[in-house]
């Protein structure tokens, strides 16, 4: 069984460390906060979700103040301020998708879950939500799964099933 | 069959790579472009008549034109691959099956700007895109197209990709450029523009994916066969979004100029509405733009055919004409609820306005409740009457575009479905039952003096 830690380690993995240095020269000297975005990215990808003490070192790379990870990290839609599942389903649901099934689709995951919308199972495996328009209207219902979000399109029930079970077994 | 530009090649196998799509003709106008002058390019994009494919429709030379060059200072292109406008996904299908377009696209231009650093701003849900752009320059830095003093000319350039973090709002130049410098997506307070103080303050442009891939085949053509393509002022060939209730949904390359019927019935296009269902109506540009019964989409209002171009979509103004917008085309059947869909639209914009000015923040807000309380079966006649005001009180008192286009799918669904609205109210547990069907307006209507 997954466990889902509450208080994440506070150090960072020397590969974190090697793609934040990577990420930081992209941009001009002194415009370093630019990396913020991507390096939060990075952080997310490893712990899975952004806790503060992770936010705080984060503004110490960058030599800002931690207020400014913060002001980013929850204006933001893709950065959790909370852990989630392993597997966080998120689903369109903006018009186009709505006009093909997506709302059946949304319904079929709370039913097959048992977890409303932001919450995680018992197991820790899933999270699922409802998220706008993902720029994937000709191919809806879609749903997509970090950190590499992943792209799962036309999507019915069946399909669904299949892959709650897929990742399942994984 | 229209002529393809930017979708020439799709089809041939391992065209994603740099080899095969050097092979087919690839970065020939980067060795064409970096023989000119900086200026002849943008002559060239000027005399091409382009415009912004990403929802303004701006002539892409003339933005190029207004770029400040003072001495000492550098100058940077953004390219705007926040693709997040509900319905288009144009943008998402060129950077993962034809990548390299966009990367000589933007050498081409940042060349002809002279920048010496750009970036590709891709929205954060689109990882896998990313990966796949940031192999494409690693194989064009590889074979010498970019980098240090590319092939020989003497010209560097640094291309990078910057993942934002989910924000509709930063597809909106200003909230673009604050979020690549790391901070929240507010947009800025214009003038001044972009062009004389953009990225860190320096002169900056900021071109949508497809407008700077057009530059291609611009470049190996010339403007002039550009401009010979189209129609009137819209030139060129656009990629279109279609989703929806169509038989087969997809990105298209068109001709500017295509009528909409054909668009959506030709076996070419669309192949009609699936489930042999009947057309109800569209959103042809995004769904920013307003909506349109069936009637209006096929015809203008003197029964003349609808054409797919800038001036032939907007041809009637709000009352009976739409925008071309980013080429997001959403069709509904007679089975869609306009109420429902209006609905989730305003949720939509209440979900990602920035929450800068008062106007957007609330009124989006309030559009969403009342538009959720008519659907849901606990709406008022005068509720209606309502959401037009609302919206009226947002459009134009708002820094960015953002509060226009939540007004405008409200206004122009009430404007021209209000009879559904009012059954809504009049019938609040059959509406949750059935279908309302076509509505009022499944017969062409005459030039009519509808206002809001």
């Amino acid at each position: 069984m997954l466990k889902v830690e509450e208080q994440q380690p506070e150090v960072f993995p020397e590969t974190l460390i090697e793609k934040f240095n990577e990420i930081i020269s992209r941009y001009p000297k002194g415009k370093q906060k630019s990396a913020l975005l991507p390096m939060l990215h990075e952080v997310q990808a490893v712990f899975g979700w952004l806790s503060v003490p992770s936010m705080d070192k984060v503004a110490g790379y960058l030599g800002i103040m931690p207020i400014e990870v913060y002001e980013v990290a929850s204006f933001y839609t893709m950065y959790f301020l909370k852990p989630q599942g392993k597997y966080m389903l998120e689903v369109c649901r903006t018009g186009p998708c709505c006009l093909v099934g997506a709302e059946k689709v949304m319904a079929h995951i709370e039913q097959t879950l048992g977890v409303k919308e932001g919450e995680v199972t018992a197991d820790g495996l899933f999270s699922w939500r409802g998220v706008e328009c993902l720029a994937a209207c000709g191919f809806g219902p879609v749903l997509q799964i970090g950190p590499e979000y992943t792209f799962y399109e036309n999507l019915n029930e069946e399909k669904v099933d299949q892959l709650i079970q897929d990742l399942r077994n994984k | 069959m229209g002529r393809k530009l930017l979708l020439e090649h799709i089809n041939v196998p391992g065209i994603n790579t740099f080899d095969v799509y050097r092979q087919n003709g690839g970065y020939r106008a980067v060795e064409k472009a970096l023989k000119m002058t900086p200026d002849e390019v943008v002559e060239e994009v000027k005399k091409s008549g382009l415009r912004g494919r990403g929802g303004a429709g701006f002539p892409t030379g003339m933005k190029w034109s207004f770029l400040a060059k003072p001495e000492g200072v550098p100058r940077y292109l953004v390219c705007n691959a926040d693709e997040s406008e509900p319905g288009t996904f144009k943008d998402r299908f060129l950077m993962t099956h034809i990548p390299h377009a966009l990367i000589e696209g933007m050498i081409v231009s940042s060349f002809a700007l002279g920048a010496k650093t750009s970036y590709i701003y891709v929205r954060g849900e689109m990882m896998p895109q990313v990966r796949i752009l940031e192999r494409a320059i690693a194989e064009a830095k590889n074979a010498g197209y970019l980098g240090k003093n590319i092939l020989g000319t003497g010209y560097d350039l640094e291309l990078y990709v910057q993942p934002g973090g989910g924000a509709y709002i930063c597809g909106e130049e200003t909230a673009l450029l604050e979020s690549l410098e790391g901070k929240r997506g507010n947009p800025r307070i214009k003038p001044p523009f972009p062009a004389i103080a953009g990225l860190y303050g320096c002169p900056t442009v900021v071109n949508n994916v497809e407008s700077i891939a057009a530059t291609v085949p611009i470049i190996n053509d010339g403007g002039d066969e550009y401009a010979k393509i189209g129609i009137g002022r819209s030139t060129g060939t656009k990629l279109i979004s279609a989703s929806g209730n169509l038989v087969r949904p997809g990105v298209y390359e068109i001709e500017l100029g295509l009528p909409v019927e054909e668009f959506i019935y030709s076996d070419e296009y669309c192949g009609g509405i699936a489930n042999g269902k009947r057309l109800k109506a569209t959103v042809a540009g995004g769904s920013s733009v307003p909506v349109l019964p069936a009637n209006l989409t096929l015809k203008l209002a003197n029964g003349e055919p609808r054409l797919m171009s800038y001036e032939g979509l907007s041809e009637g103004g709000f009352i009976t004409g739409t925008m071309m917008g980013s080429g997001g085309f959403i069709a509904f059947d007679e089975d869609q609820c306009m109420v429902r869909n209006t609905w989730n639209f305003a949720r939509f914009y209440s979900h990602e306005s920035c929450g800068q000015c008062s106007p957007c923040r609330e009124g989006t807000g309030w559009m969403e409740k009342i538009l959720r309380k008519i659907e849901f079966g606990e709406g008022r006649m005068s509720d209606i009457d309502l959401l037009v005001d609302v919206a009226r009180k947002i459009e134009g008192n708002t820094i960015c575009p953002l509060g226009d286009a939540a007004a405008w799918p409200v206004a122009s669904a009430i404007r021209h479905f209000r009879d559904e609205f009012e059954w809504h109210v009049k019938e609040p547990v059959k509406c949750l039952e059935t279908n309302y069907g076509l509505a009022n307006y499944a017969v062409p209507i005459a030039k009519t003096e509808v206002t809001t």
